[in-house]
C-alpha cells in the first residue's frame, strides 16, 4: 500500500519539479528503509532469529519441553567424543588452511611468472575444483579412495606401496579429508593472491634487483609486505568456512572411522537431524562460535580500517 | 627475452649480469611451466576420473584393468540417468529452486545494496556492516533451529515445511542475499556521485535513477552476484539433506547421494555420471563467464 502511494507521487514529480525534488530529499530515507526492507526481513527471520533461538534450543532436554539450563553442556564436556570432535575440528580446519594458503600462493606465483598471455588458460583450469558443486567432487575422490577399486592405490601398486587404507584408518582418513578440502579451496587462495601479486608495482621488484636481493628476498621484503592484507583477509575466510565445513567430512567419511573425522558440523547434524537431539546437536554447533566470532572481529577491522585508509 | 638479449648486445660491459638474468628468466620461466603442469594434474585429476568413470560399464569398473583407462567406452550410464524420472526429477528441482533463488537474491539485494550505498537512513551504516556479518555465519550454525522452526510452524498453522523442496526458496536466500548485497554495495558506491545527482537535477524518481543509471553501469557487478548466487543454490547440500527425505523432493547433489548408493551398493559409474551432471551447470556457466565468476570471487574480499 504504502509502495504503491510513493511511486504515484513519484510519477507527479516532473509536473511540479522544484517541490517535488525538495520533497523527494524529504522522503529519501523512507524510501530507501522501504528498499531495504526485504533483506532487513530476510535477515531478521531466517538469520538472527535461529542464531537466537539456538542459544534458547540449546537449553533444552532432548524432548524439548524442560529447560535444563547449561545440563546439555555439561553432558558434552564428559564425553570423549566431544573433545575428539573439538580436536578434530581445529586440527582440520588450521592444517587446511596453512596448505590452501601455502599452495595458492606458490600456484599463483607460477601463473604470475609465465607471459600474460597464457595465464588465462592456466587460471582457467586451476579454479576448476573451487567451481564444481563440493558435494559432487567429493564423491569423486570418494571414488577415488575406494577401499578396493582406489585408482590412487593401482598407481602405488605399480611402484610397490602397498594399499593406503585412505578412509578406513583413522590417520589416514583425517589425513584424505583435510586432503580433498586442500584441494577444493587452494585455487580460491590462489586467486585472490594472483590479484594481489598483480597489484604490487614492477618497480619495487625492480629496486630490489638493483640492490641484489634474490629471489628470495624479493619474496620476503617485496611480495609479502605487500600481499599481507590479502594473506590476511583470504585466510581468515577460509578460515571461517572450513571450520564450518560439512559437505567433505559428511560424504568422504561420514565423520568414521569411529568418530575419528567428525567436525562440529558433521557431529550436529548426527546428533540433531539422525539422532533427533535437536538441543544436543545445537549446543555442539554452538561452540563454532567463539572462532568464528574472533575471525569476523579480525575481517571487520581489516575493512573498516581500509575504509578509512580510502 | 629477445629484448634482454638486445639489450645484452647494445651494452657489454652488463653482459655478464643480464646474461645471467635472462638465463635465470627462462629457467624461472620452465620451472613455473613444469610446476603449473603438476598441479594441474593435481587440480584435474578428479574431474577427469569422474569423466573415465561415467563412460565405463559396471562390468568394466569392477574388472581389475588399470583403472585410468577406458577400453570400452559407452554412454550407457549417460542414457540410463538421463531417462530416469527421479534424476530428471532432482534435476528439475535443483534447476527451480536454484533458478527461483537467483531471482530472488537479486530482487532483494539490489534496491537494498542501492539504498545503503546511496540513501542514507536510520542505522543504514550498522545495516551494512551487518549484512557483511551475516555472510560470515555459515548454514551449519543455523539448521538445527531453522529445522525446529519449521516444525514448530507446522504445529501451528498445519502447513507443512519439512520435506517440501520449496522451503530452500526460504533459506537458500540467506546465503546467497548478504554476499549479493556486499558486492553490489561496492559496485554502487564506485559510481560517481555527480551521475546520480544529474539524474536528480533531470526529474528521475529514485526508482529511475536506480533502473536507468545504477543497473546498467553497475552490470559486472549484477552478473557476477548472479552467477555467485546461482553457484551457491546449486551446490548447497546440507539445507537440502536436512530438511527434505522423500525422493520427489530433493535436488540434484542429495538425490544423487542418496538414491544411487543402495545400501552397500554403489554403482560407480552411475554415481560419476550423476556427478558429472551436477557439476555441467557451475562448469558451463564458469567457461563462458570466468571473468564475471572471478570478479565475483575476488570483489567479496577485496571491495568495500
Amino acid at each position: 500500500m504504502v509502495d504503491a502511494v510513493i511511486r504515484r507521487s513519484e510519477i507527479a514529480v516532473p509536473a511540479r519539479r522544484r517541490s517535488g525534488l525538495r520533497r523527494a530529499m524529504q522522503r529519501k530515507s523512507t524510501v530507501a528503509f522501504l528498499m531495504a526492507l526485504p533483506l532487513i526481513l530476510l535477515i531478521g527471520l531466517f538469520v538472527v532469529y535461529p542464531a537466537l533461538y539456538s542459544v534458547h534450543l540449546a537449553t533444552l532436554n532432548k524432548s524439548m519441553e524442560r529447560f535444563v539450563g547449561l545440563d546439555n553442556f555439561f553432558f558434552l564436556f564428559k564425553r570423549e567424543t566431544f573433545w575428539m570432535v573439538v580436536q578434530q575440528s581445529c586440527i582440520f580446519a588450521i592444517t587446511a588452511v596453512i596448505f590452501k594458503a601455502i599452495i595458492g600462493f606458490i600456484v599463483a606465483h607460477f601463473v604470475h611468472n609465465v607471459p600474460a598471455k597464457g595465464q588465462r588458460k592456466w587460471r582457467g583450469m586451476l579454479l576448476v575444483p573451487w567451481v564444481i558443486p563440493p558435494a559432487m567432487s567429493t564423491l569423486a575422490w570418494l571414488w577415488l579412495f575406494d577401499p578396493s577399486y582406489s585408482a590412487f592405490n593401482w598407481v602405488l601398486a605399480l611402484f610397490g606401496v602397498g594399499p593406503v587404507p585412505w578412509t578406513g584408518d583413522a590417520y589416514w582418513a583425517r589425513f584424505s579429508v583435510i586432503l580433498v578440502n586442500v584441494w577444493i579451496g587452494a585455487p580460491f587462495f590462489m586467486i585472490m593472491y594472483l590479484a594481489a601479486l598483480k597489484s604490487v608495482p614492477e618497480q619495487l621488484y625492480e629496486a630490489a634487483a638493483i640492490d641484489g636481493a634474490n629471489w628470495w628476498q624479493r619474496i620476503w621484503y617485496v611480495t609479502l609486505p605487500m600481499m599481507r592484507n590479502i594473506i590476511a583477509i583470504t585466510a581468515l575466510f577460509s578460515l571461517i568456512v572450513t571450520f564450518a565445513n560439512f559437505d567433505i567430512v559428511r560424504i568422504l567419511t561420514a565423520g568414521g572411522p569411529i568418530d575419528r573425522t567428525h567436525v562440529f558440523a558433521t557431529w550436529a547434524f548426527w546428533l540433531g537431524i539422525q539422532g533427533g537431539d535437536i538441543p544436543l546437536g545445537a549446543s555442539v554447533s554452538l561452540f563454532m562460535v567463539p572462532i568464528l566470532a574472533i575471525a569476523a572481529i579480525f575481517i571487520l577491522r581489516d575493512i573498516s580500517k581500509r575504509g578509512n585508509e580510502a | 627475452m629477445a629484448t634482454a638479449d638486445a639489450v645484452t648486445g647494445s651494452r657489454p660491459a652488463a653482459r655478464p649480469r643480464y646474461g645471467s638474468m635472462s638465463r635465470d628468466r627462462r629457467w624461472a620461466l620452465r620451472w613455473s611451466y613444469f610446476f603449473l603442469v603438476l598441479f594441474v594434474i593435481f587440480f584435474l585429476t578428479p574431474p577427469v576420473y569422474m569423466l573415465i568413470t561415467s563412460l565405463k560399464t559396471s562390468a568394466e569398473i569392477s574388472a581389475a584393468t588399470n583403472p585410468w583407462w577406458v577400453y570400452h567406452p559407452t554412454l550407457s550410464n549417460y542414457v540410463e540417468l538421463l531417462t530416469s524420472p527421479s534424476f530428471l526429477t532432482y534435476f528439475r528441482n535443483s534447476a527451480v529452486v536454484s533458478v527461483v533463488v537467483v531471482s530472488l537474491t537479486m530482487l532483494i539485494s539490489v534496491p537494498a545494496a542501492f539504498a545503503l550505498s546511496r540513501m542514507k537512513f536510520w542505522g543504514s551504516a550498522t545495516l551494512a556492516t551487518g549484512v557483511f556479518l551475516t555472510y560470515l555465519i555459515p548454514e551449519t550454525l543455523l539448521f538445527l533451529p531453522l529445522f525446529k522452526m519449521f516444525a514448530t510452524f507446522n504445529e501451528w498453522t498445519d502447513i507443512q515445511l519439512i520435506n517440501r523442496w520449496w522451503v530452500l526458496l526460504f533459506v537458500y536466500p540467506t546465503l546467497t542475499v548478504p554476499f549479493a548485497t556486499w558486492i553490489m554495495i561496492g559496485y554502487f558506491a564506485s559510481i560517481p556521485k555527480e551521475l546520480d545527482e544529474a539524474a536528480l537535477i533531470d526529474g528521475a524518481g529514485w526508482l529511475q535513477t536506480l533502473t536507468k543509471i545504477f543497473i546498467p553501469v553497475a552490470l559486472p557487478g549484477l552478473i557476477a552476484a548472479t552467477i555467485f548466487a546461482f553457484t551457491v543454490s546449486w551446490a548447497q547440500f546440507l539445507y537440502p539433506l536436512a530438511f527434505t527425505t522423500s525422493s520427489d523432493q530433493l535436488v540434484l547433489p542429495v538425490g544423487i547421494i542418496t538414491s544411487l548408493i543402495k545400501g552397500d551398493v554403489f554403482n560407480w559409474g552411475q554415481i560419476m555420471t550423476g556427478a558429472l551432471l551436477g557439476a555441467a551447470p557451475p562448469l558451463i556457466i564458469y567457461a563462458f563467464l570466468m571473468d564475471y565468476y572471478i570478479a565475483g570471487l575476488t570483489a567479496g574480499a577485496t571491495k568495500g
